[in-house]
């Protein structure tokens, strides 16, 4: 009877069941004679075993109770926050806004590694000119490489560190709907895994961008891919929906907006783009499965339907999920330095309204991804205009980081070799996305390995930087221990090193022309590429060492204090891990988060008192 | 001064309560905001859609494109005209709720429930006897999708009014406590200005 309770098992069977009712009714109906396509089959049976997989968990038990008009089980309730040092609560559908984010932690690393791996298939097929894996190999790997990287910039930061540190860092006991927040997660791993096991299904080779008319054609491995991308769509929209109201809503007295972290303002930017972008793109992909699966022509150009207006659609969305996933990155670095430069963080206020400025700028520069697409010349102009005017705000950000770091105290631990690698990684992706923002060099560089290069330059730069940073700045506050410093420092120097190898000499190879997502290249580039192949091997050892470290030291490690690093922040004020309910008492903040400089040692006198 | 005791007051009252459990103030604005959100991101998916339909239509050289006919007005008209007084009705039972009238609120949430099913079932009328289908090139792709879309939006609001309309019968809505109503009142009104675009897009302009 065990197996009945809500859990992990019971959920496991619901998805087996849904899948089993899905595609079984249909392909009953296929037999009596009814016209079903594959497509049909697939779609039926991934929605009810998703529905299957959350009723099965539980996810659902607290809002039927409430829906029927029945009490609502206080003790149930308290269950499902879960109680400190039991660890199943990590597998179970816990409300604890901290589990939450070991969760999504945990689940983001163990995806890049996936990732990382499908990355160093591409490097072996790439290693020689000829063929190895074979084009419809590499083309699949490719595909599930991008897709799985993509989740992992969208939710490794915001969905990790965010749900575990901004109700802490405004002075919350949790966020504002903990149940949505574990539904947001719990969402996730049924659309991951169906991305994983894509290759099953045939795999999808359109790359993440699923362009039709080629997404419309390639088979189910495809379509596998665009139903688990509207489903983190929609995870996305609910934990946007969480952080805002959150932020909003949920501030401990004292804690005004322009107190609040610069972590949190990023994220809240973030956050917005999320739940304003994110429909979009869940509107396109759904208009795309009808193509697919219901006969319908929206993008079907033979029948009246127009292609170009995909990439509108898709990108309206997708350049803003730039920012998404910068941004969040972006934060990390800002709220790291100022703690080892022992300085306040410059131009705080100039900062926010970057953040703020970036976030509405975001939504109008999607068109030049679609330079070379054949859509309206009249448009080339002004978006190439708006591209470049983005980069002021994001300049500004820099200026905050640098105008810290001046004369500042600084202290070289881990996190703050992370924020210089971010210096000069994001550098380079800024200042080479400007050729692509130009219209007469985007189209000489359009589809080469320069714009591979500057996009791992931007989002490995700025993104997997600041995560990195920022695991381990707070390593300390979710573990309650240290992190080894020399492993740490290893790390960084071989990732930083070898990352460098691997995408410098892209930008080269791309105007050597030498032409993304195929599989071959001419042979007279075979000398770099095999260098940048070793370079990127060397990538994934750094990251062992990464992983090494991190499981090591969560079980070995010293025990951390509870502010290790003499930081202002609220959440450096409770212990390490934080209690349960994270304050014993509401905190009222009486000053602003990087009030550095006042006497050594101890937080400034007055402020935070947890 | 008092703004700043009256927050702290809050705080307070929450720590009574333990973790996990909201001040009831504090979780109706939450609740209320978090709706506002969810529609403000239902309003783009809408705009995707409606961005798609008018490229689509400004593409394709007049608008049924040849060899479809649109549909009759008379009964979508008279169906706009259902929605639009169920939108009506439906703050009716906000206001009655308001004052604290529980049956009110019941008569005026059962006669909403009531014309939004009416107004569905005449539009799955209207489907069947169309004489086009899903398939008819661009013109059928959109006019269902967009209707579709929005009738799928029209039934998870009656789902939820009917959940609210169990709890009132239940006697779990008062006054007081009557956030549920507040939030299905603001989704509902949503769902009808969905439809009176759609109306003057799909069948009229």
């Amino acid at each position: 009877m065990k197996a009945l309770k809500p859990g992990l098992t019971r959920a496991v069977l619901g998805a087996a069941i849904g899948a089993g009712v899905g595609v079984g009714s249909l392909a009953l109906a296929s037999t009596a004679g009814l016209l079903i396509e594959d497509g049909q089959i697939l779609g039926l049976g991934y929605l009810l075993a998703l529905i299957g997989f959350l009723f099965g968990l539980g996810a659902f038990r607290f809002w039927l109770t409430w829906a029927a008009g029945r009490e609502i089980n206080v003790a149930e309730e308290h269950a499902a926050h879960g109680t400190s040092g039991d660890w199943r609560r990590y597998i179970r559908f816990t409300t604890d806004h901290k589990v939450i984010g070991v969760q999504y932690l945990v689940s983001a690393f163990l995806l890049f590694l996936t990732a990382g791996t499908f990355a160093m298939l591409m490097r072996v097929e790439l290693a020689q000119p000829g063929l190895l894996l074979g084009k419809e190999a590499y083309n699949q790997i490719m595909s599930t490489h991008g897709a799985m990287m993509i989740t992992v910039a969208l939710i490794s930061i915001i969905g990790g560190l965010g749900n575990f540190l901004v109700p802490i860092m405004i002075g919350a006991r949790d966020m504002a709907f903990p149940k949505t927040n574990a539904l947001s997660y719990w969402l996730l791993p049924l659309p991951i895994l169906l991305v994983a096991v894509n290759p099953l299904l045939g795999g999808f080779d359109s790359g993440w961008t699923a362009y039709p008319p080629l997404s419309q054609q390639a088979n189910l491995g495809q379509q596998a891919y665009l139903m688990a991308f509207v489903t983190v769509g929609i995870s996305s929209i609910l934990s946007a929906i969480n952080f805002l109201v959150t932020v909003f809503r949920m501030r401990a007295p004292g804690m005004s907006l322009m107190r609040m972290p610069i972590f949190v303002w990023a994220l809240t930017v973030t956050a917005t783009l999320m739940l304003v972008a994110t429909s979009v793109v869940a509107g396109a992909f759904t208009m795309l499965l009808f193509d697919r699966v219901l006969g319908t022509s929206f993008f079907r150009a033979s029948r009246g339907g127009d292609v170009i207006l995909f990439q509108h659609l898709f990108w309206f969305y997708s350049h803003p999920a730039v920012y998404i996933m910068g941004l969040p990155g972006l934060g990390a670095i800002l709220e790291v330095v100022p703690v080892f430069a022992r300085k306040p963080l410059f131009a705080y206020p100039l900062a926010v309204l970057s953040f703020i400025t970036i976030g509405v700028l975001s939504f109008m520069v999607w068109a030049h991804h679609m330079f070379v697409s054949g859509m309206a010349e009249f448009f080339h102009i002004p978006i190439m205009l708006t591209t470049e005017l983005i980069s002021v705000p994001t300049g500004i950000v820099f200026l905050a980081a640098l105008g810290t770091i001046w004369m500042g105290k600084l202290h070289f631990k881990t996190p703050m070799l992370w924020v210089f690698g971010f210096i000069w990684a994001f550098l380079i992706g800024g200042i080479t996305g400007v050729y692509l923002a130009d219209v007469p060099t985007d189209i000489a560089l359009s589809d080469t390995y320069f714009v591979v290069a500057h996009f791992h330059y931007t989002i490995v730069g700025g993104t997997i930087f600041g995560l990195f940073a920022g695991t381990y700045y707070w390593f300390p506050k979710i573990t309650g221990r240290m992190y080894n410093e020399r492993l740490g420092q290893l790390h960084f120097w071989w990732f930083t090193l070898a990352f460098n190898a691997t995408f410098l000499p892209m930008f080269w190879l791309g105007i050597e022309d030498m032409r993304r997502r195929v599989a071959d290249y001419p042979a007279a580039l075979g000398g770099v590429n095999l260098f940048v192949s070793i370079a990127a091997f060397n990538i994934f050892l750094s990251v062992a060492v990464f992983v090494f470290n991190m499981v090591w030291s969560w079980r070995r490690g010293p025990k951390a204090a509870a502010n290790p690093w003499r930081a202002h922040t609220l959440e450096w004020q409770v212990a390490s891990p934080p209690p349960i309910q994270n304050f014993d008492e509401i905190p009222t903040v009486s000053a602003g988060p990087y009030e550095y400089g006042g006497p050594v040692g101890a937080p400034a006198e007055g402020r935070a008192t947890p | 001064m008092t703004a700043h005791a009256g927050r702290a007051d809050r705080h307070e009252h929450l720590d009574h309560m333990g973790f996990g459990e909201q001040d009831p103030h504090e979780a109706r604005s939450n609740m209320l905001l978090g709706v506002r959100l969810g529609i403000l991101s239902e309003v783009m998916l809408f705009g995707a859609l409606f961005a798609a339909y008018f490229v689509i239509r400004s593409e394709s050289g007049g608008w049924p494109p040849e060899g479809h006919e649109r549909p009759e007005l008379l009964l979508p008209g008279l169906n706009t005209l259902l929605l639009l007084s169920s939108s009506v009705t439906m703050q009716w039972a906000v206001r009655a709720i308001g004052r604290g009238e529980v049956a009110a609120m019941r008569r005026a949430l059962r006669v909403t429930l009531l014309l939004g099913s009416i107004f569905i079932v005449v539009q799955g009328y209207e489907f069947a006897t169309n004489g086009f289908g899903l398939d008819a090139g661009v013109f059928g792709s959109t006019f269902y999708t967009l209707t579709g879309f929005h009738g799928a939006h029209v039934l998870a609001g009656l789902g939820f009014m009917a959940i609210v309309a169990t709890r009132a019968r239940r006697g779990l809505i008062s006054a007081e406590h009557h956030t549920a109503v507040e939030a299905a009142s603001y989704y509902w009104h949503f769902v009808d200005a969905v439809w009176v675009v759609l109306f003057s897009t799909l069948y009229v302009l």
